[in-house]
């Protein structure tokens, strides 16, 4: 299709405006990092690294770090392992309510955040009795990192067909050596870019995580909430933020290129 | 169908349907598949051939009836406890092992030692003329290689029946008849039941001991290649294996002096100038003329009101005459008694 010089001016500049707009604050972000000001004033009065040195010695931000770390990878794990196993259910099976039970599965991406905390955090203390710990927080995450899982390794299977297991089953493999074999080689790449996004989405949730976060349990999103406003932290925290915008960019990055070169060979 | 019954068939099939909500797609089939056949189940797609197939194999659980493989019971058994091996259409070769691991499969879920899963699946792939291929993968394959690794898959754990389901549809011609000669070859030398699934007539006449002409889900005829194309006792059967002019109640009674629905094969009926007394006749027009190679089809507009298809071998003697030259003549069409193939149902 060709597009005339004036369209693609137009959609250039449009293409370019969102993009800055997008990208710009987070320059801004990095440029104070290194600015002399405590308070974020702008443009910086001088060049420090003052604040680097100073963010890696911070026990309440490694601190954090380590929490969010330790969330997002258990939460991650779990989600492999169950929404694999509801992929497979779904998609290899037919039963009662199994549409239903498709449904109900990828609600809790759409549901709002704030609804899912207050639900989980009632649910946790009042009906449950459980005690806010690391532990919810890894359970609430769980409840929609699951999804991320689900869709890529659904519509894996999906595309996969069932003559692999078939014929794997033909030549007298079972259910188990089946999955190990034939079927779990196939969703390798599937289940690296689901994780991948959900060890994202965990390591950044704030909403969920405030409602079910035990006390003393601070995951980094929260201590940079709590401390974006103290003197004297600001500038750390930006040191944080720029840290945490080059991670982020490596498993979108991977999860990406998986998916690019996501062929299934038949 | 009526069949002799065998002592203990390879496989039986007792009154075997499978439903997809309302559509009987297998509607209850019996035959008995004798040790060492090499047998085809022929029919249109739909026909309900493959899904025989898979519940043969066990990929489908039938509505009702029986599979009985060597005079067990099967019926309830899953895949990998029945001794059936399967060649896909798709072939399903592993994407992620190599051809040798791709081969050697069924031995390593039996916990066949490593060497000697080796030395067997090389042995297979040497059977298929694919020696030097065991480090390949799949994708690095031409169709026809795949079909031959599918082949040494299936074998390499010695079943006692192999399940082929349309296993050269996806070949090019020159490849398909090459393919043809190397599986027959292969069932005489392993000695095993062949059950294949074509929808090709041509290639169910050439390979098999016997073929089952499948139809809406039912065998409407079972016989030697010889019997389905020489007396199709249906004019589905006669219309659907080869091809053939078929004459209605009242053009048999007027055009061959007989009653019901009869059927001629083209290469039975002869083109002459003038009738010959000893066989019955009927005139027309030749209105088109295709030249095949060996032969030629020509298509005769019958003066009674029937357009037939005759089929004449060219030899050297004709050449020449362009085919189209012939076109308008006047000819009398003669078969002999013998060519009426007499047909059960309109």
């Amino acid at each position: 299709m060709r597009v005339s010089r004036t369209s693609r001016t137009v959609l250039g500049t449009i293409t370019g405006i969102i993009l800055a707009t997008i990208y710009l604050p987070l320059i801004v972000v990095l440029i104070n990092s290194f600015s002399t000001s405590k308070s974020l004033t702008w443009p910086p009065p001088g060049f420090t690294f003052a604040w680097w040195g100073k963010a890696f010695q911070s026990a309440g931000a490694l601190g954090a770090i380590l929490t969010s770390v330790q969330v997002a990878v258990v939460a991650t794990i779990v989600s492999l392992v169950l929404g694999t196993l509801i992929s497979l259910a779904l998609q290899r099976y037919t039963f009662f309510g199994r549409d239903t039970v498709s449904l109900l599965v990828i609600l809790p991406i759409a549901l709002p955040g704030i609804i899912t905390g207050i639900a989980l955090n009632n649910a946790f203390r009042t009906i449950l009795g459980i005690q806010l710990s690391i532990l919810t927080v890894i359970i609430a995450h769980v409840t929609f990192c699951i999804v991320t899982v689900f869709n890529n390794v659904i519509a894996r299977l999906r595309r996969m067909g069932t003559s692999l297991e078939e014929a794997s089953a033909d030549l007298g493999g079972g259910l188990w050596t089946t999955f190990r074999l034939v079927t779990f080689p196939q969703l390798r790449s599937a289940l690296l870019a689901g994780g991948l996004l959900a060890f994202a989405l965990s390591f950044d949730e704030i909403i969920v995580t405030t409602f079910t976060a035990g006390t003393g349990v601070t995951t980094l999103p929260i201590w940079i909430l709590n401390n974006l406003f103290r003197p004297n932290q600001a500038p750390i925290v930006n040191v944080i933020a720029v840290v945490l915008v080059l991670v982020s960019i490596i498993p979108i990055y991977v999860a990406q290129r998986i998916a690019g070169s996501d062929v299934v060979q038949k | 169908m009526q069949q002799e019954p065998i002592a203990v068939p390879a496989i039986r099939l007792t009154g075997l349907t499978k439903s997809f909500g309302s559509v009987n797609a297998v509607d209850g089939v019996d035959l008995d598949i004798a040790e060492g056949e090499f047998f085809s189940m022929l029919g249109p797609s739909g026909s309900g051939k493959t899904t025989v197939l898979r519940l043969i194999a066990g990929f489908e659980q039938p509505t009702a009836g029986t599979v009985q493989l060597r005079g067990r019971d099967v019926t309830g058994t899953a895949p990998f406890d029945r001794d059936v091996n399967t060649v896909f259409q798709d072939y399903a070769l592993f994407p992620h092992m190599t051809v040798l691991e791709n081969v050697a499969y069924g031995l390593r879920v039996r916990g066949v030692k490593k060497a000697e899963r080796i030395a067997r699946a090389q042995e297979s792939l040497d059977a298929v003329r694919l020696s030097s291929y065991g480090a390949r993968k799949p994708s690095e394959l031409s169709g026809g290689q795949r079909q031959r690794v599918a082949l040494a898959r299936a074998t390499v754990v010695k079943p006692k029946v192999l399940l082929l389901d349309e296993p050269l549809g996806a070949l090019d011609l020159k490849l398909r008849e090459q393919m043809q000669v190397e599986l027959k070859e292969l069932q005489r030398s392993l000695g095993i039941t062949f059950i294949f699934v074509t929808h090709d007539q041509e290639e169910a006449l050439t390979l098999s001991d016997r073929i089952a002409v499948f139809n809406n889900g039912k065998v409407v005829q079972l016989g030697t290649p010889t019997e389905i194309y020489e007396r199709p006792t249906t004019s589905f059967v006669a219309s659907f294996v080869g091809t053939s002019n078929i004459f209605d109640e009242t053009l048999s009674k007027s055009l061959l002096g007989r009653g019901g629905t009869n059927s001629v094969r083209p290469e039975r009926i002869a083109l002459r100038g003038t009738p010959t007394a000893a066989t019955s006749s009927a005139p027309g027009t030749i209105a088109e003329l295709i030249y095949v190679g060996t032969s030629t089809r020509i298509v005769v507009d019958l003066d009674a009101g029937k357009r037939i298809i005759v089929l004449e071998q060219n030899s050297a003697s004709d050449d020449a005459t362009a085919p189209s030259d012939r076109r308008g003549e006047r000819v009398h069409a003669e078969w002999a008694s013998a060519a009426i193939t007499p047909l059960d149902l309109p």
